[in-house]
C-alpha cells in the first residue's frame, strides 16, 4: 500500500482530481448514450466508467512531455493526458474531424503530440511500445516517463513478461499500471492467474509492486508519484495494480451474465467520484455547490463533444487511400 | 566487397550520419550478430547505439515502434525471418497499420532487418522465405536485395525512408562478393533492375534466385533463348512497369522465387502480368517456387524442395517450346 505519511495534497490538486474523474465519467456516459442511439459505427465501445480514479490519479500528474500508452479501454487515460474531448468524440463517431480522420475509431485513439502514443485493439500489445518509448527516453537522456496502462487480462500475455523484463533489465523509465477490473471480457482473473494478484509478479522481476484501491484516487495518486520519481531518477520501473471495476460490460453491448447485480451494486457503493466528492466536502476543500459546478462543467464538455462530433462531416471516401505510406 | 560487409558498411554510415539511428537485436552488439553482419559496430559506436536485447522479439519489434513515436529511427535485427511468428502482432497489427489508423499523425521510420532462405540444411524453422506474408500486409515496405551493391544502397534508402521497411537478407548471399560503388550509394526503393537483357523470355525474381536464374539463362542462351532477367529488389513498392515493359517485349513470363508456390509472390506477379500484358503474351505465364511442404533438413530432401537451376531450365524450356 502507498506510504500514508505523504503530506496531504494541495486543495487545488484535490479539486482537479475530482474534476478529472467527472470529466471521464461524463465523457463515457455520453459515449454510451451515442452507442444506444446508434450514432457510433462499429464495435461497441469499451467504457471505463467506474475506473476513473486510476485515470485521474495517474494521468493528471504526468507532464505534457511524458508518454502514455493505453488499452482498448482508454478514453479516460487519453482525455486526462491532454487529448481534446471534441476530437476524441468525433473519432469515436468516425468523423473527418476526429484525431484519426475516422480511420481509427474507439480503439485507436492517439495523439503523439500530447504524449498519447495510442490505445490498442490487441490486448497486451501496447506494453512493448511503452518499453520502446522508455528505450527512447534513456537513449535521448531526458527525464521523461512513459506510463503503460494494461489490464488483468493483458498480464497473461507474453508481451507482459517481455516488456517488464526488458524495462527492468535496462532500468527504463516506464511505470506499469495494471487496472485490474477482475474480468478479462467474461473470465475472472481468479480462474486464469497463477497468483491471486497481478502485482505478485513484481517479485519475479525484483521491482516494487504496489497495490492500490482503484476506487480511491488519492491512493492511486500517491503510488504514482513514488513510481514516477523512481522512474525519472533512473531506478527503473514500478508495477502498480489498481483494484477497480468497470460499471458497464466489456463492451457496451455486454450484458454481464458472468457477474451478479449484487456485486455490481456493492462496487458502486465505493464509487470513486461520489466518495471523493463527499470527502472533499467533509474536508472543507469544496462546497456542495462547487461539486455541482464541476459536475455541470464536465457534462457541458461532454455535450459539446457530442454536438461537435454529430455535426462533423464524414470522411471523404475519395481520400480513403491517404495515410497508408508517408 | 561481400554482401555481409556491404550491409555492415551501410549500417555504419547511417549510424555515423544520423544520431537518431540506432541498432537493436539479439547478439548484435558484443557478439557482432549471429550472421556477423554487425561486427565491429558495437566497438565503434558503443552500447547506446548498438543495443543487445533479450530474446524477446515482441519487445524488440514493438520497442522500435515506441522509439519511432518518440523521435528515433531504429534498425532492429530479427535473427531469422522464421522468428517473425512470435512478433507478428507488432509487425502486422501495430507497425504496418499505425500511420493509417492514426490518420497520418505519425511517420514510422523504422527498419526490421532479417534474413531468410534455405540451402544450409537448417530445417523447417530456420530456412523459410516468408516475404509473401508481408507483401500481403499494406503499410509495410519489403526490400530483398540480391547483390552487395543493392544490399548497401537499398539498406541506406530503407533507413532514410519514413515508412516501416522489412529488409530481408539471404543467408547464402552473405559471402557473395560484388562491386559496390565508392562513397554515398543509394538505391531507391521501388525500382527493379534489369540484370540481363533478352527478347525470348522474361524472368522476374529476387534475392538468391537471381543467381540461379542467371545460371539458367546461360544454359538457355546456348539453346538459343535470350532471357531478360528482372531483379525486383523491392516487393513493396513493386516496380510493375519494368516487368510489364519486359513482358511486352518478350511475350513470355516466368516468376522465380524461393518461397512456397501457393499464394506466393509469383502468384501475384503472374496475376498482374496476365491482367496488364494479356495481349502481348504468347502463352500462359508460369511459376517456379518451393514445393508446398516444410523445408526438410537432409540436404537431398532440401534440394528436392527448394527451386534449383534445373527447375528453372525446365520451366523456361516449356514456355519457349
Amino acid at each position: 500500500m502507498p506510504d500514508m505519511t505523504v503530506p496531504p495534497l494541495p486543495p487545488e490538486t484535490m479539486r482537479a482530481l475530482l474534476q478529472g474523474m467527472m470529466r471521464v465519467r461524463a465523457f463515457e456516459e455520453a459515449v454510451h448514450d451515442l452507442y444506444q442511439r446508434k450514432l457510433l459505427p462499429g464495435m461497441s465501445p469499451h467504457l471505463s466508467a467506474g475506473q476513473e480514479a486510476v485515470a485521474a490519479g495517474v494521468c493528471l500528474q504526468l507532464r505534457p512531455d511524458d508518454y502514455m500508452v493505453t488499452t482498448h479501454r482508454g478514453h479516460g487515460h487519453s482525455l486526462l493526458k491532454g487529448m481534446d474531448a471534441q476530437r476524441m468524440m468525433a473519432e469515436l463517431c468516425s468523423k473527418e474531424t476526429g484525431y484519426c480522420h475516422g480511420r481509427g475509431g474507439t480503439m485507436h485513439i492517439a495523439s503523439p503530440e500530447v504524449g498519447c502514443l495510442g490505445a490498442n485493439g490487441i490486448v497486451g500489445a501496447g506494453l512493448p511500445i511503452a518499453v520502446g518509448a522508455g528505450l527512447s527516453i534513456q537513449y535521448r537522456g531526458t527525464d521523461q516517463v512513459c506510463v503503460a496502462f494494461f489490464g488483468d487480462g493483458a498480464s497473461n500475455q507474453g508481451t507482459f513478461h517481455e516488456s517488464v523484463n526488458l524495462a527492468t533489465a535496462r532500468k527504463l523509465p516506464v511505470v506499469f499500471v495494471c487496472e485490474n477490473n477482475i474480468y478479462a471480457l467474461s473470465t475472472n482473473f481468479a480462474r486464469t492467474g497463477a497468483t491471486p494478484n497481478v502485482v505478485d509478479r513484481a517479485r519475479g522481476y525484483d521491482i516494487p509492486g504496489v497495490t492500490v484501491d482503484g476506487m480511491a484516487v488519492e491512493g492511486v495518486y500517491a503510488a504514482t508519484t513514488t513510481a514516477l520519481e523512481r522512474a525519472r531518477s533512473g531506478q527503473g520501473p514500478t508495477l502498480i495494480e489498481a483494484k477497480t471495476y468497470r460499471y458497464y460490460g466489456h463492451g457496451a453491448s455486454d450484458h454481464r451474465p458472468y457477474r451478479t447485480k449484487e456485486e455490481e451494486a456493492q462496487w458502486r457503493c465505493s464509487d470513486a467520484i461520489q466518495c471523493y466528492g463527499d470527502l472533499l466536502i467533509e474536508r472543507g476543500v469544496a462546497t456542495a455547490a462547487e461539486r455541482d459546478d464541476l459536475s455541470a462543467r464536465a457534462a457541458a464538455e461532454a455535450q459539446a463533444a457530442v454536438d461537435f462530433a454529430v455535426s462533423s462531416p464524414d470522411p471523404d471516401p475519395a481520400r480513403v487511400g491517404d495515410y497508408v505510406f508517408a | 566487397m561481400t554482401y555481409r560487409d556491404a550491409i555492415n558498411a551501410a549500417l555504419a554510415e547511417e549510424l555515423e550520419r544520423d544520431e537518431r539511428v540506432f541498432l537493436l537485436g539479439e547478439d548484435v552488439g558484443l557478439f557482432g550478430g549471429a550472421m556477423a553482419v554487425t561486427k565491429g559496430l558495437y566497438e565503434r559506436f558503443g552500447e547506446r547505439r548498438v543495443q543487445d536485447m533479450p530474446i524477446s522479439e515482441s519487445a524488440i519489434v514493438g520497442g522500435t515502434l515506441g522509439a519511432v513515436l518518440t523521435g528515433l529511427r531504429p534498425v532492429a535485427e530479427i535473427m531469422f525471418i522464421d522468428f517473425v511468428g512470435v512478433c507478428m502482432d507488432q509487425i502486422v497489427n501495430q507497425i504496418a497499420k499505425v500511420r493509417y489508423m492514426l490518420g497520418g499523425q505519425v511517420e514510422v521510420p523504422l527498419v526490421i532487418r532479417t534474413q531468410g532462405g534455405g540451402g544450409k540444411s537448417y530445417a523447417a524453422q530456420h530456412s523459410q522465405s516468408l516475404e509473401a506474408w508481408f507483401m500481403h500486409t499494406p503499410g509495410l515496405k519489403v526490400v530483398i536485395p540480391s547483390t552487395p551493391a543493392d544490399a548497401k544502397g537499398l539498406l541506406k534508402s530503407a533507413i532514410r525512408d519514413n515508412n516501416p521497411v522489412l529488409f530481408i537478407e539471404h543467408k547464402l548471399l552473405y559471402n557473395e562478393k560484388g562491386e559496390v560503388p565508392e562513397g554515398e550509394h543509394l538505391v531507391p526503393l521501388g525500382q527493379a533492375r534489369v540484370v540481363r537483357e533478352g527478347s525470348g523470355l522474361t524472368i522476374a525474381t529476387y534475392s538468391r534466385m537471381v543467381g540461379l536464374v542467371q545460371q539458367a539463362a546461360e544454359g538457355l542462351a546456348a539453346e538459343g533463348t535470350e532471357v531478360e532477367i528482372v531483379d525486383l529488389r523491392t516487393l513493396t513498392p513493386l516496380d510493375e512497369e519494368t516487368m510489364f515493359a519486359s513482358v511486352r517485349k518478350t511475350g513470355r513470363f516466368l516468376a522465380v522465387e524461393e518461397g512456397h508456390l501457393t499464394a506466393g509472390v509469383g502468384a501475384e506477379l503472374v496475376a498482374r502480368v496476365t491482367k496488364n500484358c494479356f495481349d502481348y503474351l504468347d502463352g500462359p505465364p508460369e511459376r517456379v517456387a518451393a514445393q508446398d511442404r516444410p523445408i526438410p533438413c537432409a540436404p537431398a530432401l532440401e534440394k528436392a524442395t527448394l527451386p534449383q537451376v534445373e527447375d528453372i531450365l525446365t520451366a523456361a524450356r516449356a514456355l519457349v517450346g
